[in-house]
């Protein structure tokens, strides 16, 4: 069962990375395929298992003090745009092209 | 003779003795690092900072006030690690050129008992594989392709055949850091283990890896790939060095809240000489398919070892053992689909000219700065993820996964201490051969007897064992209780005794270490 399209130009829009090429998207078919023996497991009962920790601690939440920052020169130096103390970025709410519109393999599929 | 030494027995004594200084110790280590560049195990060498750290480690000896064993001792880490004001790359696009603003907890460990931090280490790309050969900057080559050993059983197949392209994988995704504790140019190495990515390497390069129980040393630092499976490694010539290493990075971490609370307590290994109460378990499943013959027979002559020696050996049945990898792949991909998202270009690492829109610059950045297996890797992840899938293979994925943790519950409860069982499926493919079948194949194949352990979160440590047919390092791995390293380690260090798994014969080393070759048979030099 190949998935579609629709699914696979969505995927790339979630992502934000893309196929690339029939090789990228052979991957993900691959992939599905491999993931699907999990069906063969008889789950009835069971409950999904966030952590191995599970038993030995609750995830617990400190006090909220203060104790670091301060450190707005170190965090800012690697980022190649900005502006006095504020990260640079391209204009947003603007949403993807679609898929006719966009650089992607998957155009004309 | 310093540089092939075990830190415990015998480089802390030379150093606080003064038979050797700190600033001696890290000019040799830096000195090979540089006649073995053609392995490329490490992407970023610190010379400088490197010999201010022994430097002043040789200031504290003088003063007759070491910080303790660690104190002016090479080590090497792994580059998914931060390292303040050194470049952290992740072996990727996307972060070259990235100069870590703080240390990982467990390198700021590390520094705080004085250890002297070479270099940083090569890596499959942001640890996704099995062989360390999909990074940005090459693979990584076993140092063990070059030694005396192996070379005396390859038989060149033509003239023409250049001995170049016969050189072997390190495994993965830590490679360059088992290469380098390999290749002698440092004591001990940081790793990551995600899915056998500090236990398979060691394997292949022979030496001790140890992967520990999810929970007790801190992650803070280490670039994650899956938050609920990712432990730091500890990569070290003997098991005795491991319990040192484990001693200074256990313990909790108030940055990290998936470290457990309880106390750590630091312990020294006995010698174990009694294993008559001892109760080994072989899982019959971990007789995998693909498995060779060679590693085959290697561990039931393991198992017969602890049999003659009076220990119960048992074997046990871990039911849902083949499809821990397919439940592995659908976590995983899930995980890191989530983890990646972080890298949009905005506050770090690689960002595209692209200016249209936030989206736009996003997607270029990602497409310019990862290498196919991870965005594989992230697309797979967020199929998984989808709406439509969420049940049917993440909450599917994660219930398989409570399976899979019981079996081993279920083993250890029925009093089985340890579990014994092969780390990898053969010793170290050729480079060319492996590269033939691709990243997510290989690891589906390699991972299948370490990843167990990462999905139940359980200790477990490869042990060189003995050299196969063709004078390559196999090793036997061995998986504990939770939270009980002690015990494990215990064991490993009497296994490890038993085997005397030879020292690596390299030309590099010989020279620098004075010339002087000693032929020891024993990886601890005790």
């Amino acid at each position: 069962q190949k998935v579609s399209v629709e699914v696979l130009d969505h995927l790339e829009c979630l992502a934000l990375v893309d196929f690339r090429d029939s090789e990228g998207v052979e991957r993900l078919q691959k992939a599905i395929q491999f993931a699907d023996q999990l069906h063969e497991v008889n789950t009835d009962g069971v409950e999904p298992m966030d952590s191995v920790l599970e038993d030995r601690w609750c995830l617990y939440l400190r006090e909220d003090d203060v104790t670091e920052g301060n450190c707005t020169k170190e965090l800012l130096e690697n980022a190649r745009e900005k502006v006095e103390e504020y990260f640079v970025a391209p204009p947003g709410n603007i949403p993807l092209p679609k898929l006719e519109e966009r650089d992607t393999f998957l155009q004309g599929s | 003779a310093v540089l092939k030494d075990g830190l415990r027995s015998q480089v802390s004594a030379a150093l606080k003795e003064g038979r050797v200084t700190p600033t001696e110790l890290c000019q040799r280590c830096l000195a090979l690092i540089k006649s073995t560049k053609f392995l490329n195990a490490y992407i970023t060498v610190a010379e400088e900072t490197a010999l201010k750290q022994a430097e002043e480690s040789e200031e504290r000896y003088k003063r007759g006030q070491p910080l303790g064993l660690l104190d002016g001792i090479p080590i090497a880490v792994k580059d998914n690690f931060n390292t303040a004001g050194i470049e952290t790359t992740c072996a990727s696009n996307m972060l070259k050129g990235y100069i870590s603003p703080y240390n990982a907890t467990v390198v700021q460990k590390l520094l705080d008992q004085g250890a002297v931090l070479l270099g940083k280490t090569n890596l499959d790309e942001f640890a996704m594989g099995s062989g360390s050969t999909d990074g940005v900057f090459g693979p990584v080559r076993n140092p063990w392709s070059y030694s005396k050993q192996y070379r005396e059983k390859s038989v060149p197949k033509s003239h023409s055949e250049d001995e170049e392209s016969n050189w072997v994988i390190t495994g993965g995704s830590s490679g360059g850091s088992a290469a380098a504790v390999s290749s002698f140019t440092c004591f001990a190495a940081l790793g990551s283990d995600t899915g056998g990515s500090t236990r398979n390497p060691a394997a292949h390069c022979g030496v001790v890896g140890l992967k520990p129980t999810y929970g007790l040393i801190s992650r803070h630092g280490l670039i994650p790939l899956v938050n609920s499976m990712d432990v730091p490694g500890i990569l070290t010539r003997c098991v005795d060095d491991a319990a040192v290493l484990l001693g200074s990075l256990a313990g909790h971490d108030p940055k990290d809240s998936t470290t457990v609370q309880d106390d750590f307590k630091p312990f020294e290994l006995p010698d174990l000489t009694d294993v008559s109460k001892l109760s080994i378990g072989i899982p019959k499943e971990y007789h995998a398919p693909g498995l060779s013959s060679e590693i085959l027979a290697l561990w039931s002559k393991a198992a017969d070892l602890f049999k003659n020696a009076g220990a119960k050996v048992v074997e046990v049945s871990l039911p849902h053992t083949r499809y821990s990898i397919v439940c592995y792949h659908v976590l995983c991909t899930a995980e890191v689909a989530s983890n990646m998202a972080r890298f949009d270009g905005l506050e770090y690492g690689h960002r595209s000219d692209k200016k249209e829109s936030t989206e736009s610059m996003y997607a270029a950045t990602r497409r310019e700065g990862f290498n196919d297996v991870v965005r594989g890797r992230i697309l797979s992840g967020n199929y998984f993820l989808l709406k439509q899938n969420y049940e049917k293979y993440f909450v599917k994925a994660q219930k398989v996964r409570r399976l899979i943790a019981n079996d081993f519950v279920k083993v250890f409860r029925s009093g089985v201490d340890i579990l014994l069982t092969p780390t990898t499926l053969s010793d170290p493919a050729p480079y060319r051969e492996f590269i033939q079948e691709d990243n997510r194949t290989r690891s589906a194949q390699d991972d299948v007897l370490t990843q167990a352990a990462n999905m139940a979160g359980l200790p477990a440590i490869n042990v060189p064992t003995a050299l196969s047919e063709r004078g390559l390092p196999v090793g036997l791995q061995f998986i504990g209780r939770s939270f009980q390293e002690k015990e494990l380690l215990t064991v490993a260090k009497w296994f490890e005794k038993q085997v005397q798994f030879p020292m690596i014969q390299l030309e590099e080393v010989e020279r620098h270490d004075n010339g002087v070759f000693q032929h020891q048979k024993s990886a601890s030099f005790s």
